[in-house]
């Protein structure tokens, strides 16, 4: 639906939008007057949670789509993907500290993820195919499995990916955060490495786009999303695309777990904190829907930072609270496909 | 779609001990096996001490009645609940926030008679609540919905201080105390677990011969039909997330009397998962599967550690043993340990096989 069209059909949403939108950008652009800063706190906080916030739904962003790829096409809830995206954490731990690169650590970590993506296709989920909640099951299982086997090799350590030296430091965002008393505004300074890697994972989902929609695998794996059985029926090796698809969506998990080894760190109990985040993002956003998965991912990235520095102890509610409005009004996602 | 139907084409519906309606199945010469289960459950205090009373058998019950509000979701209503765990975690939570606890500022005092059905009503809301919601959607999504409501509530349950305490959670829970007896001493415990456990078992085998627990059936393996019929279909669906949240409570409670302490531990995202591995395991399709499915469980949880030191294996890989029995059960027999019997039963004594009327 284009803007113009959806002003005509929805003239008091669109100018609720617009007003927001207006809110927001008055926010983020303006001086806050002491009457704000003394009811909502300082304008740097707010604006670090709103970065922090988009950058972490970048990395979210990463770990949903190779889940919603996985799902429209194969009708595969995968369960096991946080342990997919540990151990892309895990290798790209490995690699970087051997290596001492961490562009190699990524580039790693989405081979070896990805191959074990291949492996559990082919002898795993190929056997049973449209058996939805069968699969399901395994995937649980398998992420009994892995997460034990990575506790068994790695143990119960935090680690952290040390973030190149080119990207060490912060930059100077051009947001006024305070005005000194001498009259010289003070700008934002924000980490350079969670920039990069927003924008990394910007170009990333904008290339899984064009990849989808301009060529000629994609094509075969839009058409599988929407009927599989006339997609095999015309004579496309279907095995292969499929293979191909959990390859793509594993390996992105694998980057992911390095982006979050590098964002925050490692340990056990973060596969399960990702899946959540997953599923909420892919809830949310519409199951099987690359675009849905971008927008959820920023919606929850932006409800979980500005939840945890205004409502700290209930910061979760608030990403519940998005997941049941958008079940109760649009159960299929915002972006549904259909 | 669920596993349940599929076990149905395959598996013959058999006569599952205790479960057939006919009075025949209820006499002693005819079905030696269920009888003789609950002499020797009825009998257990004088054959084993507290150990094995509490922390085998007491907590096989405990987990199977909520492993049993799984099973009644899933099995008749096809509907994999994921957050019945965290429905039996929150009402343990409520009865420490209601009743009397360790952390004073927070628990109201409330006696337990008060507390309890309180807990139990607030537990079944909660648990009606998050089947509205997931009844929005169908099959599949129905694990990742209650799968993200139980991985919510958990995050929610470590965050929270005001009524949950945070990570420490609430210690040193009262438990009930009347008529001159410690209702938390082994004996008295073991009874009251073992007969909320036979009413929820019962109740259940009730329910799915009772008018809607057919419906219920009926609407798990067409629900378009049955909404064509006039049934209101997601209704049926509701009030099955009720009755599974008021079984799933009762095990809540039993449980936070067990340990006299809650933390969101007890409602990690493993244990809710766990509940689903004790269903399977067990046989999903089967109300009795919960509660063989538990002991397994307890069995392998308690004694994992001992045999695998003893075979010279890393004692802590428990969980390992459990994902790959879990999986070994998905993939070769998706009734459980339940199907596998009465395949065994059924090769041995073909003959005395009657077919049995079936629920379904």
């Amino acid at each position: 639906m284009t803007a113009s069209r959806f002003i005509e059909r929805h003239p008091v949403w669109a100018l609720i939008v617009l007003v927001a939108a207006a809110l927001l950008l008055w926010l983020l652009l303006a001086v806050w007057p002491p009457g704000l800063e003394e009811a909502i706190g300082r304008k740097r906080v707010f604006l670090n949670a709103i970065f922090n916030g988009i950058t972490l739904g970048g990395l979210y962003f990463l770990v949903a789509s190779g889940f919603t790829l996985i799902f429209g096409l194969m009708r595969n809830v995968n369960l096991a993907h946080g342990s997919l995206y540990l151990f892309g954490g895990y290798v790209g731990y490995g690699i970087s500290t051997a290596t001492g690169s961490w562009l190699l650590g990524f580039i790693g970590a989405f081979v070896l993820v990805a191959l074990v993506g291949i492996i559990l296709q082919i002898v795993v989920f190929r056997r049973m195919e449209g058996q939805d909640l069968r699969q399901t099951m395994v995937t649980i299982g398998l992420s009994i499995v892995f997460a034990d086997l990575m506790l068994w090799a790695f143990g119960g350590d935090f680690y952290q990916i040390a973030t190149p030296q080119w990207l060490i430091g912060p930059v100077q965002m051009p947001f006024v955060t305070a005005v000194k008393s001498s009259g010289e505004a003070v700008y934002l300074q924000y980490p350079l490495v969670r920039l990069v890697i927003f924008a990394a994972s910007v170009v990333i989902g904008v290339l899984m786009w064009l990849a989808l929609n301009r060529t000629r695998v994609g094509l075969m794996v839009r058409a599988g999303v929407d009927d599989r059985d006339i997609l095999a029926a015309t004579g496309i090796p279907i095995q292969l695309v499929f293979v191909f698809v959990f390859a793509l969506g594993a390996g992105l998990a694998g980057i992911a777990g390095v982006v979050g080894g590098t964002f925050q760190s490692i340990s056990p109990g973060e596969d399960t904190r990702f899946l959540l985040a997953s599923l909420v993002v892919v809830i949310v956003g519409g199951m099987g829907s690359i675009p849905g998965a971008a927008l959820g991912a920023v919606i929850i990235g932006l409800a979980e930072q500005l939840g945890s520095v205004y409502i700290p102890t209930y910061a979760i509610v608030v990403t519940f609270l998005i997941m049941v409005v958008v079940l109760a009004l649009r159960p299929q996602g915002l972006v549904a496909r259909r | 779609m669920s596993l349940a139907e599929r076990t149905h084409l395959h598996a013959k519906p058999p006569a599952s001990a205790a479960l057939t309606p006919d009075a025949s199945a209820w006499s002693i010469a005819q079905n030696p096996a269920p009888w003789a289960v609950a002499v020797i459950l009825l009998i257990m205090p004088l054959l084993a001490n507290g150990f094995f009373l509490i922390e085998i058998f007491g907590t096989t019950l405990i987990l199977g009645t909520v492993a049993l509000s799984l099973m009644f979701l899933a099995g008749y209503g096809g509907m994999v609940s994921l957050m019945q765990l965290t429905i039996a975690g929150f009402a343990g939570y409520m009865v420490a926030v209601l009743g009397v606890s360790g952390s004073a500022k927070i628990s109201l005092g409330w006696p337990w008679w008060l507390a309890t059905p309180m807990a139990l009503a607030l537990a079944t809301g909660f648990g009606t609540l998050g089947g509205a919601l997931a009844v929005r959607t169908e099959g599949i999504y129905t694990i990742m919905i209650t799968l993200a409501i139980g991985a919510a509530f958990y995050y929610f349950t470590n965050q929270n201080w005001a009524i949950f305490n945070g990570h420490t959670g609430l210690n040193t829970i009262a438990t009930p105390q009347f008529w001159g007896v410690d209702w938390r001493a082994d004996i008295p415990f073991y009874y009251v677990t073992l007969g909320v456990a036979a009413l929820c078992y019962f109740a259940v085998v009730y329910v799915s011969r009772a008018p809607f627990g057919l419906a219920l059936q009926g609407v798990r393996d067409n629900p378009r039909r049955m909404a064509a019929l006039g049934f209101h279909v997601n209704a049926h669906r509701i009030a099955a997330y009720a009755l599974a949240s008021l079984i799933a409570g009762l095990g809540g409670v039993l449980q936070v009397w067990n340990y006299r302490q809650i933390s969101p531990g007890s409602v990690a995202v493993e244990r809710c998962i766990d509940i689903l591995i004790i269903a399977v395991v067990g046989g999903i399709t089967r109300p009795v599967g919960a509660f063989i499915g538990a002991f397994i469980f307890v069995i392998l949880r308690t004694f994992a550690l001992d045999v695998l030191v003893q075979l010279g294996l890393d004692g802590n890989r428990f969980r390992l043993l459990i994902g790959l029995g879990f999986l070994a059960v998905v993939f070769w027999s998706s009734d459980g340990v339940v199907g596998l019997w009465e395949h065994w039963r059924r090769r041995s004594a073909p003959s005395s096989y009657r077919g049995g009327a079936h629920h379904g």
